[in-house]
């Protein structure tokens, strides 16, 4: 039996210096406005029937190491909303290949915790609401209900992985 | 004597994607909690409410597969009810059995749902056949999962000496084994495992990456600091490493996983009724892969068990989800009695 593996470029180490250059900006960063905007696109209507009202205006950070990129966002009764650069109740660190085996369901966190692959800073039993939120969601159910094609696309990608 | 027949293997679920992930990869049956402190996976957002554990039960009796729901913990006076309840709701949703550590709440069931089926949890830590066979005659146990302290030969001794079918643990994270009397994290968090659900829960913990590495704090006790690369166990207190007359180091255990795989031909041999998979609190991922690997090695072991080899790519599978650097066969191999 192999175990699937998702190859994703490495970007170059220099880019993850940016985390550190970038100054605490007094407006939304339009990365958390992106961000925001591709997660209501695709991952808000299969979480919004989820009760989010404990989580409710918690500040979120998701690091991707490997690029430098930090998006700070808050959960509504909307959807998602982008935030400016603030500290974080809750920051999630990982690289952006690894982010992707997560959001395809193609590993398990705790596994990425142990060989210390995923980083939760803050507040640790909010990161393990959500996550376990997230998991009591079914991938199929969340990619029927993305826009048309991304689904599709969403449910390839995971059988690619696992074929490899 | 427990069955030879059978074998089953039970896989965790933790939500309703897990059991029919288990399910789907061939679980034999699943073990879920409710959302609450009558299950010792007592994390917030994880487990079953009533309209998902309907779904669950209809998805994998409808498959011929069995769940089987843990009430592990200890009730409290105060909160009795909440046990009851939960009892009468596996009764009345039909679940398959409900795996219990508490004679009180055992006596409740047998009374008010004779026809339930009830397992000994290992949080009842019951080590010997006397012991197994006093919950026999006394609430009618049908099942018990043993602690994991025992030899195999133990074991044998106790499904020698009792009608009791006996499940075992076949892999997951270790901890210190005193099963259902385990107290150390009520010393950093004042909250124990056998009434309030988890050794460490989520509000106690502290994960902070600082210049001399990532640190794990507990209710704001330091339990561990990881190098970079270093690989991470859970945040719990007997997984720590502490300082020890000017030494630091796991004073307690260090974290490990247990996958008694290589014993599948001598499990199978004593007629162990089933098979258990550690892991409620992982995600779907998990399950998944780890329930492929054991169905297949316990489909090889019942096929023949004289010829069952463990395949490297199953205990490569196997290691690579595990919790600590080092997997072990646990006290199942000792060759001294």
């Amino acid at each position: 039996m192999t175990l699937p593996t998702l190859h994703l470029p490495t970007l170059p180490r220099v880019l993850s210096r940016l985390t550190v250059t970038i100054p605490a900006w007094p407006f939304t960063p339009p990365t958390s406005r992106a961000f925001a905007f591709a997660a209501n696109l695709a991952a808000w209507p299969s979480l919004r029937e989820l009760d989010w009202s404990h989580v409710h205006g918690r500040h979120f950070c998701v690091q991707v190491s490997d690029i430098g990129l930090q998006f700070f966002f808050t959960l509504h009764a909307e959807g998602f909303r982008a935030e400016r650069r603030s500290r974080a109740d809750v920051t999630f660190t990982a690289t952006s290949a690894d982010f992707a085996r997560l959001a395809l369901r193609l590993e398990d966190p705790d596994t990425l915790f142990f060989n210390r692959r995923l980083l939760i800073e803050g507040d640790t039993d909010l990161g393990l609401t959500v996550k376990n939120m997230l998991d009591a969601v079914e991938l199929e159910t969340a990619a029927a209900k993305m826009p048309v094609g991304l689904g599709h696309l969403v449910l390839a990608l995971r059988r690619l992985a696992l074929k490899d | 004597m427990s069955n030879p027949a059978l074998l089953e293997l039970i896989c965790p679920a933790g939500s309703l994607p897990a059991l029919k992930t288990a399910v789907d990869n061939g679980a034999d049956g699943v073990y879920l909690g409710l959302k609450d402190n009558t299950n010792a996976r007592n994390f917030s957002g994880l487990n079953f409410d009533e309209k998902s554990l309907v779904e669950g039960i209809r998805y994998a009796q409808g498959k011929r597969r069995k769940v089987l729901m843990a009430l592990n913990t200890y009730p409290q006076p105060a909160t009795l009810s909440r046990w009851h309840k939960a009892v009468d709701t596996a009764a009345s949703l039909g679940v398959d059995a409900i795996i219990l550590a508490d004679p009180g709440l055992m006596d409740y069931a047998r009374k008010t749902h004779p026809q339930l089926r009830l397992h000994l949890s290992v949080q009842g830590s019951a080590t010997s056949y006397e012991a197994v066979n006093f919950y026999r005659e006394r609430f009618g146990i049908q099942r018990a999962v043993l602690p994991r302290v025992l030899s195999l030969a133990q074991v044998e001794n106790v499904i020698d000496n009792t009608e009791v079918e006996i499940e075992l643990f076949g892999f997951g994270g270790l901890c210190v084994m005193v099963e259902g009397r385990c107290l150390l994290s009520s010393y950093a968090c004042g909250d124990s495992p056998n009434t309030f659900g988890a050794c460490s829960p989520g509000h106690a913990v502290r994960w902070e990456l600082t210049p001399k590495g990532m640190e794990t704090r507990l209710n704001g006790v330091l339990i561990d600091r990881y190098a970079n690369n270093e690989k991470a166990g859970y945040p719990t207190l007997c997984k720590g490493r502490f300082e020890v007359q000017g030494e630091t180091y796991y004073a307690l255990e260090e974290p490990t996983s247990l996958n008694s795989m290589d014993m599948l031909p001598e499990m199978a041999r004593l007629g162990i009724a089933a098979i258990k998979i550690e892991g409620r609190q992982r995600s779907p991922a998990y399950v998944a892969q780890v329930t492929q690997v054991w169905r297949a090695a316990i489909d090889a072991v019942k096929k023949n068990r004289e010829t069952f080899k463990t395949q490297p790519a199953w205990q490569a599978a196997l290691a690579k989800v595990s919790e600590g650097s080092m997997n072990t066969l646990g006290a199942y191999y000792r060759p001294w009695k």
